[in-house]
């Protein structure tokens, strides 16, 4: 009996999945329905006719799955719409896209649907980095490459991607700091003792962590900081966090906000408090992320740095498609470039950006 | 002796005297840790200092302190979307003002307009609070959790999951300071709200009315008052006074993000009401209790700032401060209290007689 119920139960899972995968709208090589599951043959005789002609037609192309976290922010529309704009049929790749909505059960419905189609390659940006062995371990089984982007996975098998794609944010911090170092030397400042305070990301998250630590790394001597809390990377925390420290230290030459939110916040507060900030001002304001508000602040003459954090992975990620696809291998851990903009260039740059 | 200890009894029993007392004791533990924290300069013409800040940074949670109290005195129950409310309130005006874009530097539509939007929007969604509650009669924390996680959603819906910058000087007016007065504009807002619920309450008989139908539901109804009305306009108030804290939350920071705007205000305002020293059963209530109780809450986690505690560490500290203000204030404890003196009073008396 119970086996019984658990056979409809799975069949009708089958059914369910091969359903959302033709529901898609794309182009199947071939038709995936040969699997052992009776009912579910039913269901797809339709749609099996189509996507096989369809398939002839297409030619050689490289079949990519792409299943993105959502569209909760600009970097992540952008982050989209880079690989909308790679993966086109005149760069010989068909895209099939899936926007899981923030949940990860939507992603791996996603992946396995990925695999019935027999796509070339899949991309994911996972939602969370557990609980992704058994879908990643039937990718592999069917012998699909799996890429990450922007976020990590925690598997036990690190053999079950191919690479990992996105920003450094070690780099970033240390990038950071280095422009720091830069602009104390060209204001003859270099020997300077210099203050620091830092408002530091949702505790954890990777870039906070990353960010920390490459801008610590490469603290100079002459520099001390004064103190880091976070403001969870939102603008009235980091707002309520500056508010408070420019009360307790009345000498701060450097705030490091680790995001550009946080930085509109810091840089309302020490507006409030009587002093100026940006490159015509008291304290200097170093950002990281680079969205496009940050371009107007800076034109604004407010805030004196951002370090991207670089959306555009599209490119990046068909590099390493071509790679494999001539056979050869890439590393784990793949960086996009990410530039540092200054102010003084913000005024040239803000128009190309696409985020 | 026996004059002292009756004006003692006569200090500690006025009503207001716990709230206060919790405050005095967080602001004296500040001037121990802080010296500074009394310190109040001007800067920009605006009056400045740790004091200032918590008078700023509370009037959101006393304009909610303020709905709540209303709420849990006529229903006992609380209302827990405010924050959520506010969130939408918010999302609202922005969305009118920015036309839907997504960062605009001049209003596409008269400010009044986004004002009135925005309370407007407050109003709709406490009064659908209030339907649920009054009319339908279902729970009070269930029929706002409907909100609560809604809210948001349908902020976002609206925003298109994105933030909005309104980067307008006269929009930052109402969350910082209009030029010229020497306090930002929120304090103003805050009192504002006060006195006229104050007001309202004192001058009509509406406080008495709230309080009947807090005591006992029944019986409000059996001596001629609409207690299915009264519990519809305290929740419709409420939505009103999340509107207003929505428009400060939004001016503040000059954009709405739906995800983080007023988030977990709602405990801070339900804690606001204890404090104040209110029954959360509803009856009798004090409206002063529960702004003092707000001001308390705002003292706390400035003290917390001052003292250089990680944001994400606040939390646990304010529970603990929490836990104890609460305690003290019940009246088990104060049974239990009284119970141990009189125990230790006996046994002393006990030995002196042997």
């Amino acid at each position: 009996m119970k086996r019984k119920v658990l056979s409809v139960l799975l069949s009708a899972a089958m059914a369910a999945t091969l359903m959302t995968g033709c529901g898609q709208a794309t182009s199947e090589p071939a038709p995936a329905a040969t699997e052992e599951a009776a009912p579910a043959e039913e269901a797809a005789p339709a749609e099996e006719a189509a996507p096989a002609e369809e398939a002839a037609a297409e030619g050689d192309l490289i079949v990519v799955g792409y299943a993105q976290v959502g569209a909760e922010s600009d970097w992540r529309t952008a982050n989209t719409e880079s690989f909308k704009t790679e993966f086109v049929e005149a760069n010989g790749y068909k895209l099939i896209f899936d926007d899981a909505q923030q949940k990860q059960e939507n992603q791996i419905k996603a992946i396995r649907s990925f695999i019935q189609q027999e796509v070339d390659y899949i991309v994911l940006a996972p939602v969370v980095e557990t609980g992704w062995d058994t879908v990643l371990q039937e990718a592999k089984e069917a012998g699909i490459p799996v890429i990450l982007s922007d976020r990590m996975v925690d598997v036990a098998d690190d053999s079950l991607y191919e690479c990992w794609v996105g920003g450094n944010f070690v780099k970033e911090g240390e990038d950071a700091a280095g422009w720091l170092s830069e602009y104390l030397t060209t204001q003859g400042r270099a020997d300077e003792a210099i203050n620091i305070v830092t408002l530091q990301g949702t505790i954890g998250a990777s870039a906070q962590v990353g960010r920390t630590e490459g801008f610590a790394s490469k603290m100079a001597d002459t520099w001390t900081m004064l103190d880091m809390q976070t403001g969870e990377f939102t603008q009235s925390k980091g707002q309520e966090v500056m508010e408070s420290f420019l009360k307790q230290y009345p000498d701060i030459d450097v705030v490091v906000a680790e995001n550009d939110n946080m930085a509109f916040g810091a840089i309302d507060a020490i507006k409030a408090a009587g002093k100026t900030c940006g490159p015509e001002g008291d304290v200097i304001v170093i950002s990281f992320d680079a969205v496009k508000a940050a371009f107007e602040s800076m034109i604004a003459g407010d805030m004196n740095v951002t370090v991207e954090c670089n959306p555009l992975h599209g490119p990046r990620v068909s590099e390493i498609i071509q790679t494999l696809e001539g056979g050869g291998t890439v590393d784990k851990v793949m960086y996009v470039d990410e530039g540092v903009f200054p102010a003084e260039t913000a005024a040239d740059i803000i128009g190309e950006r696409a985020y | 002796m026996s004059s002292s200890k009756s004006l003692i009894k006569k200090v500690t029993g006025f009503r207001l005297f716990l709230p206060l007392a919790c405050l005095f004791l967080v602001l004296i533990i500040n001037v121990i840790k802080t010296p500074t924290f009394f310190n109040i300069t001007i800067q920009n013409g605006v009056l400045y200092g740790y004091i200032i800040d918590v008078i700023n940074r509370g009037s959101e949670l006393v304009i909610f302190a303020v709905g709540m109290t209303l709420v849990v005195a006529a229903s006992g129950g609380t209302d827990i979307s405010v924050g959520a409310v506010s969130a939408l309130a918010g999302a609202v005006c922005c969305f009118v003002l920015s036309g839907g874009e997504q960062s605009t530097d001049f209003y596409h539509a008269p400010y009044i307009l986004g004002v009135v939007a925005a309370i407007l929007i407050g109003a709709i969604c406490g009064a659908w609070n209030g339907f649920l509650v009054a009319k339908l009669k279902i729970q009070p924390m269930v029929a706002t959790l409907i909100l609560f996680t809604a809210g948001r959603g349908i902020a976002q819906l609206l925003t298109d999951g994105q933030m909005i910058y309104l980067r307008v000087d006269h929009f930052k007016m109402l969350g910082a300071s209009i030029p010229g007065v020497p306090l930002p504009t929120p304090v103003f807002v805050a009192i504002i709200v006060v006195i006229l619920t104050y007001f309202l309450l004192k001058k009509t008989a509406l406080g008495l009315y709230i309080e009947t139908v807090g005591c006992n539901s029944k019986a409000a109804r059996l001596v001629g008052l609409n207690s299915t009305a009264i519990k519809f306009l305290t929740y419709t108030f409420c939505g009103f006074c999340s509107g207003i804290a929505g428009l400060i939350i939004t001016s503040r920071v000059y954009s709405i993000d739906a995800n983080n705007a007023g988030l977990n205000l709602e405990l801070d305002a339900i804690l606001a009401v204890a404090l104040g020293g209110n029954s959360l059963g509803g009856g009798k209530f004090s409206l002063l209790g529960s702004v003092i109780g707000a001001y308390t809450i705002q003292a706390l986690t400035t003290t917390l700032y001052a003292m250089s505690i990680s944001a994400d560490q606040i939390p646990v500290y304010k529970a603990i401060v929490v836990v104890i203000i609460v305690t003290l204030q019940s009246p088990e404890f104060t049974k239990m209290r009284t119970a141990l003196a009189a125990k230790i009073a006996s046994g002393k008396t006990a030995k002196e007689a042997a």
